[in-house]
């Protein structure tokens, strides 16, 4: 056997060895998914039931925070269509963000003690 | 440009603010700031990504936000809080919408996303989040649109039922997912579009059969599934920010749907069966509605009770918002606050059209806060209460959900207006609620019914007192 060949063999059987080793990243996604969903849980029922309402448009505007992925979809120069379908998602996103967030707002605002 | 580390603790910061946002919902004086956090968590989010090397298309992107973002903020000082829960229904749509959109430019483009492998393709495993992302998204797209015709009126609020609806949507069911198994194992296009028209399909078929009554259920169901929608996103592309903010918003519309199903004492696999609350029940009960004598009286006359009462519980219903009457009630309760009566309103919680919808009615004719009670904090102060006064709501005080085990409603919880001294009940007619019931409170002893308009109503007694 060559020492190239030696070389070789090492390297891959290291890589191997590292592959198995490493947690795929879509664990720590999920890990980062689940711990999510039990902060979620708590912080929700919380929540008073008289802004259930705002809490909905609230949360609208929030999971329009997909619109990270419209502006990486629309970020090359050249237009294709790839850009331009994730430039229609950057518009829609901005509707539901500032919509979302304006009329939560405007709700909010009408909830008054009494004097 | 930031370094890969920076952004990802701007985003880490970011989705800590969104936290915040919907921690401070947890009462009114908070909730104001919190949603300043969340307006700061997106626009950091949102401009974190913007300096991003790879994204450079500035001028087309300043105007797709300009142009949406106006839209949305116009719609969102003009709609009426009456329109609120097709407003909302409708914003689900364009997450969902918004969500294909980025799946298939995923698709597409994986080179733009950094999720192309050696050959220019789709990782296996981006294609399985890309297949969950992408058929969520699209039932969200769909079935959100279809309860916003719905609750808009475009569309008929009855339930559209037909034999071998479930055998369909079953089959639909299995076909979606046998091209998304199939798009997972090949990353061909054909498998991909495939799956997506019948999860767009699929969200219409799921929510025809749904009637106008359970809209409030679906609402906050389409509200998870805009979450999950976007927690999808995030597995594919690997965006951790995503992730928690998808994930919040999908357990924050989960246990909206779980109470609203509670509140309705309905198992939501009953809601999503559907054919609820179209034909009004038929049978004994509603063969003798108007047949049995009621006590009906004059404003006057109602007038006369409460102004004598110490106490009085106002239970709105949605026939109040209906009839535009708020403002006019508002006025009343303003009237009797000075002359010392004690006034308190009872929401229960389907009182409106959406979860919490009856209590933003009543704050935007001004009512305050503090004298506006949820279900269980009521309920035990009406056996001390002089006059309940019932204004446009039905199946939620109807006595028959405790006492008639044979009733459809037995074992929904109700307001116990039952216990209350005397009871005034502002309602057109005796015609029966969503559930289609007669309502054995009508025909009690210390019930006086005042049978006309909402706002009519609420003026002549004004009138009286004055």
């Amino acid at each position: 056997m060559s020492m190239q060949a030696m070389n070789s063999d090492i390297v891959s059987s290291a890589v191997v060895a590292h592959e198995a080793s490493t947690v795929d990243p879509v664990v720590f996604s999920f890990t980062v998914f689940v711990l999510a969903i039990i902060v979620g849980y708590h912080v929700v029922w919380n929540v008073t039931p008289a802004l259930h309402t705002p809490l909905m448009s609230v949360t609208n505007a929030i999971s329009s925070i997909v619109i990270v992925g419209a502006l990486l979809a629309a970020g090359p120069l050249e237009m294709n269509l790839a850009t331009v379908l994730g430039l229609i998602a950057v518009g829609l996103a901005s509707v539901n963000i500032f919509g979302g967030f304006m009329v939560t707002q405007r709700m909010l605002s009408m909830f008054k003690k009494r004097k | 440009m930031l370094s890969a580390n920076m952004v990802e603790l701007a985003y880490l910061l970011a989705a800590v603010l969104i936290i915040f946002a919907l921690k401070g919902l947890a009462s009114p004086e908070s909730a104001r700031r919190g949603n300043a956090f969340g307006m700061f968590g997106l626009g950091l989010a949102a401009l974190v990504t913007l300096q991003m090397d790879s994204v450079q298309n500035y001028a087309w992107i300043v105007a797709a936000i300009t142009v949406g973002g106006l839209f949305g903020g116009v719609a969102a000082r003009k709609v009426p809080m009456t329109h609120m829960p097709q407003t909302v229904a409708f914003m689900h749509s364009l997450v969902g919408l918004a969500a294909v959109l980025i799946a298939v430019s995923a698709f597409l483009d994986p080179v733009a996303y950094g999720i192309a492998n050696a050959e220019g393709g789709l990782y296996m495993a981006s294609r399985v989040e890309l297949f969950l992302g992408t058929f969520i998204g699209a039932i969200t797209f769909t079935a959100s649109l279809v309860a916003f015709g719905k609750l808009h009126g475009v569309l008929s609020g009855q339930p559209l039922v037909f034999s071998g609806q479930h055998m369909l949507n079953l089959v639909l069911g299995v076909l979606m997912i046998a091209a998304g198994v199939v798009f997972c194992v090949t990353g061909e296009a054909l498998p991909f579009m495939v799956m997506l028209v019948i999860a767009m399909v699929l969200g219409v078929t799921l929510i025809v059969p749904i009637g106008g009554a359970d809209m409030p259920v679906i609402v906050s169901m389409l509200n998870s599934y805009s979450g999950w929608a976007a927690a999808g996103i995030g597995f594919t592309l690997g965006n951790n920010m995503l992730i928690v903010a998808g994930a919040l918003v999908g357990s924050s519309g989960a246990i909206l749907s779980y109470i609203m199903c509670k509140a309705m004492n309905r198992s939501l696999f009953n809601v999503l069966l559907g054919g609820f609350g179209g034909e009004a029940a038929t049978g004994a009960s509603a063969g003798a509605i108007g047949q049995r004598p009621v006590h009906a009286g004059a404003a006057e006359d109602a007038a006369f009770l409460i102004r004598n009462a110490r106490s009085v519980v106002i239970v709105p219903g949605y026939g109040l918002a209906v009839a535009r009457a708020q403002h006019a009630l508002k006025e009343l309760v303003d009237k009797l606050l000075a002359m010392d009566v004690q006034v308190k309103f009872a929401i229960h919680p389907v009182a409106g059209r959406m979860p919490g919808h009856m209590n933003v009615l009543l704050a935007e004719a001004d009512v305050p806060y503090d004298i506006v009670y949820e279900m269980d904090e009521i309920n035990p102060e009406f056996g001390d209460t002089d006059v309940a006064l019932v204004i446009g709501a039905n199946d939620v005080i109807n006595p028959a959900a405790k006492s008639d085990p044979a009733s459809p409603i037995y074992g929904m919880p109700i307001l116990d207006v039952i216990k209350a001294e005397h009871v005034v009940v502002i309602k057109r007619s005796l015609s029966p609620g969503y559930a289609g019931l007669d309502n054995d409170l009508f025909y009690m002893d210390k019930t006086m019914m005042l049978f006309d308009d909402a706002k009519k109503a609420c003026e002549s007694m004004l009138h009286t007192l004055d």
